[in-house]
């Protein structure tokens, strides 16, 4: 056994520390560390500088114009990524859509879309979830019907993240009731400038736009944007599922968190002294750390594994669960550090205030926001479900 | 023993419950919690009528009330509707008045509103470490998430005065610099800044009135907290019945039925340790179990809030669904007047010195 870096590890870590030196624009990162909401601008302006470099597609072989990365490479550069407060990847492109095309998509639509999503000109949304179908995703009722050369699509999907950025939705349509629910599933690629679609915001608990419902009224789309074999979708959403989990576990972020936080923590003065120097607080920090360093080598571990064996297992979903849970708790111990100052209303201060560290005015906030991390995704009961069912056999 | 509420508090409960139901109802209560002023002088003026103010006062005050039940009635109306309306203050400043002998006439039929502006940024909840100080009547510092502060008439200050104690000093809020700003679980507050502001002194030596005031002032964020409590408890329950999935109700699945289970019993343990508290408001030992009270307010809060989204899924993460309102105020409750660890802490210390 050997935790350390091999000598060719550590110099591609180098050269992505250097890459986000010279390339990071420090308002992004500014914005990043303060919690502060990105516009779809400064998403994009980041997308593209990782475009430029080749590791805007950052799972994909050499081939597709990826980068051609391993999991540990891939590991290293999300985590000095997160360390140095770079925007993350919008992932329903590079990281959803990308893989489900290299692995399913026709020559053509790889040809067609691949580039695109490489170059930034399209921005994917994810149609999964339907207000009736949730954790029960094979139940969704949005049906394509077979038209000649075109699919009719008629019915509603939900919670589609940064949809209104988007130009482009892949969906999960039902295209059969036969059989199980889950074959009769297909999936589908829509241009959201097609008549008959209409997008709506859903606002979240902390106010922020980030989600919407969109409407299909009787959507024609082309047939050849079906994706692998008609009623072959359960197959591509679960492999497309396994992908979203590990990037969910976000540790990453975690670590970054984690050094705000303890930074914070010496920053915040309470009854005449650091917080940091406060006993009771000091200790639930030392907590968090260990259970992030725990978290960080089962992570590696899987890693190494999925590196040998091609794909990640059901572990990922241990890392979605772990991963999601240290995350919020450490949104919920930095709003707890900044005392009653945490809940003013961001938008309602007026400047200058210093109620709290400028870089913490949206702790509060960001702690309500990532309560949905342990929802989506697949919800932490699916994943244990998943666990008990296919690692401990029960 | 005897744990119903006397007939008199509870009709005064089922009035105001009755009141906000039909008069603070959700939709009303989001459009006045997130937009300035953070209130509604109407229906403000509304309680005040009804007698809300008076109930937390005792008749040789001028109210009809003053226990801690009386709090813990009133309050836990307030949370069952998510009331963004500044009725803490008035229960902390009726205390502080009473022991300072002064009039509370107006503070009870609400025409003159206070802020209790106890809390600084670098001390928000114990009452050692106070930096604003007075001398030779005027008030310099800054007061820190002064709830109601941002449409106050009258600030209540506590400020160390020369002699090295805490004192309480009334400033008239026209003479202070206010900065208002609203709170993310509703609400508004506001920094207080002194520059050598005009204060009349009120008590010249005041930790044991602030204290009382503190914890008159906790015990009705506990009330409040139960009742909102209650309200998210009855929400999440009808979801489960009626939200399906995989072809049943979601509260089929075992895994759900023992943490809503879990909820309820801490739900039931939060309201034992705030009729505890209500009960000893007279008492000695007051602080202890407010304390007490406080800190497990704090954790059970907190705890309702995070498992009700959870158990309700990507519903409860939107604006639209009551229940993330009242879960936003469930979690920073336990910011206001000292959270658990602060509480715990005060108990904790305790210790060494008991026989
Ligand atoms: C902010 C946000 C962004 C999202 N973005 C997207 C997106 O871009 N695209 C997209 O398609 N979807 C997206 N989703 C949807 C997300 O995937 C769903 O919310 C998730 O699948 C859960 O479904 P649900 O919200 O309907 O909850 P439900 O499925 O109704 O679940 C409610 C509760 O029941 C539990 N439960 C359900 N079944 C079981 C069971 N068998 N055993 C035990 N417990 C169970 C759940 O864990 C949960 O606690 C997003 C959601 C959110 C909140």
């Amino acid at each position: 056994m050997d935790l350390s870096c091999s000598p060719a590890e550590q110099a591609f870590q180098g050269q992505v520390r250097a890459f986000l030196r010279d390339n990071l624009p420090e308002d992004l990162a500014g914005k990043v560390r303060g919690n502060r909401p990105l516009s779809r601008e400064d998403m994009d302006r980041w997308h593209r500088i990782l475009s430029r470099q080749g590791w805007l597609g950052v799972t994909w072989p050499k081939a597709f114009g990826g980068p051609g990365w391993g999991a540990v490479e891939r590991h290293i550069f999300e985590e000095e990524c997160a360390l140095a407060c770079a925007p993350r990847i919008v992932p329903f492109g590079p990281n959803m859509l990308g893989p489900v095309l290299i692995k399913f998509g026709s020559p053509a639509q790889q040809e067609a879309y691949l580039p695109r999503i490489l170059s930034c000109e399209d921005w994917w949304c994810q149609g999964y979830s339907e207000p009736g179908a949730g954790s029960d995703l094979a139940s969704l009722k949005t049906k394509a019907v077979r038209e000649g050369d075109h699919y009719v699509i008629n019915g509603q999907k939900t919670w589609t993240t940064l949809g209104q950025y988007a130009n482009r939705i892949f969906c999960l349509v039902r295209t059969s009731w036969e059989g199980k629910p889950q074959q009769g599933i297909s999936f589908i690629l829509v241009d959201l400038d097609t008549p008959g679609i209409e997008m709506r915001p859903i606002r979240l608990i902390e106010g922020g736009h980030e989600v919407n419902e969109v409407f299909f009224t009787d959507v024609r789309v082309p047939a050849e944007n079906l994706v692998g074999e008609e009623n072959m979708g359960w197959t591509i959403a679960k492999y497309l599922l396994l992908h979203e989990r590990t990037n969910i576990a976000g540790i990453g972020f975690s670590m970054q968190a984690f050094e705000a936080l303890k930074k914070l923590a010496q920053e915040v003065t309470r009854d005449g002294k650091p917080l940091s120097e406060a006993e009771w607080f000091a200790t639930r920090l030392a907590q968090i750390e260990t259970d992030l360093a725990a978290l960080r080598i089962t992570n590696l571990r899987m890693l190494s594994k999925a590196d040998k064996t091609g794909a990640p297992g059901p572990e990922s979903s241990m890392l979605k669960i772990k991963g999601t849970l240290i995350r919020q708790a450490l949104t919920d111990l930095s709003r707890r550090a900044l005392g009653p100052g945490a809940a003013a209303l961001p938008g309602t201060l007026p400047d200058n205030l210093g109620l709290v560290p400028p870089e913490h005015e949206h702790d509060a906030a960001v702690y309500f926001n990532m309560r949905k991390i342990s929802v989506y995704g697949g919800s932490n009961e699916i994943q244990r479900n998943i666990l008990a069912k296919t690692l401990l056999e029960l | 023993m005897q744990f119903e509420m006397s007939d008199d508090r509870q009709m005064l409960q089922d009035m105001l419950r009755r009141y906000l139901s039909e008069n603070y109802d959700i939709l009303h209560r989001n459009a006045v919690a997130y937009a300035a002023p953070f209130h509604d002088p109407d229906r403000w003026r509304a309680l005040a009528e009804l007698g809300v103010l008076q109930a937390l006062a005792p008749e040789a005050a001028g109210g009809f009330g003053g226990e801690g039940f009386d709090i813990a009635a009133v309050f836990e109306a307030l949370g069952g509707a998510l009331c963004p309306e500044p009725v803490l203050p008035v229960a902390m400043a009726a205390p502080l008045l009473m022991a300072a002998g002064s009039d509370l006439e107006t503070l009870l039929d609400g025409t003159r509103r206070y802020g209790v502006a106890i809390g600084e940024a670098e001390a928000p909840y114990s009452l050692s470490g106070r930096r604003a100080s007075h001398e030779k009547g005027r008030l310099t510092g800054r007061k820190s998430v002064v709830y109601g502060g941002g449409i106050a008439e009258s600030l209540l200050v506590a400020a160390r005065h020369e002699g090295g104690g805490i004192g309480l000093y009334e400033v008239d809020a026209a003479d202070a610099q206010i900065l208002p700003y609203g709170m993310i679980d509703g609400g508004g507050a506001a920094e207080v800044v002194l520059e050598q502001t005009p204060a009349t002194c009120l008590i010249e030596d005041a930790e044991a009135a602030l204290q009382e005031a503190l914890d008159f002032g906790a015990l009705a964020l506990c009330a409040e907290a139960v009742g909102a409590m209650d309200a998210v408890q009855a929400m999440l329950l009808e979801y489960l019945k009626t939200r399906r999935q995989f072809g049943v109700p979601i509260g089929k699945f075992q895994v759900l039925q023992h943490r809503a289970v879990d909820l309820a019993v801490e739900i039931e343990q939060a309201r034992s340790i705030t009729i505890l508290a209500a009960s000893r408001m007279k008492e000695p030992d007051r602080s202890r179990h407010v304390a007490m009270a406080k800190a497990l307010i704090g954790q059970v809060a907190v705890l309702v809030a995070e498992e009700a989204i959870q158990m309700h899924g990507g519903i409860a993460m939107t604006w639209e669904a009551p229940v993330s309102h009242y879960a936003k105020r469930l979690v920073m409750l336990d910011a206001q007047l000292g959270d658990r660890d602060h509480h715990l802490r005060r108990l904790a210390a305790g210790y060494a010195n008991q026989g």
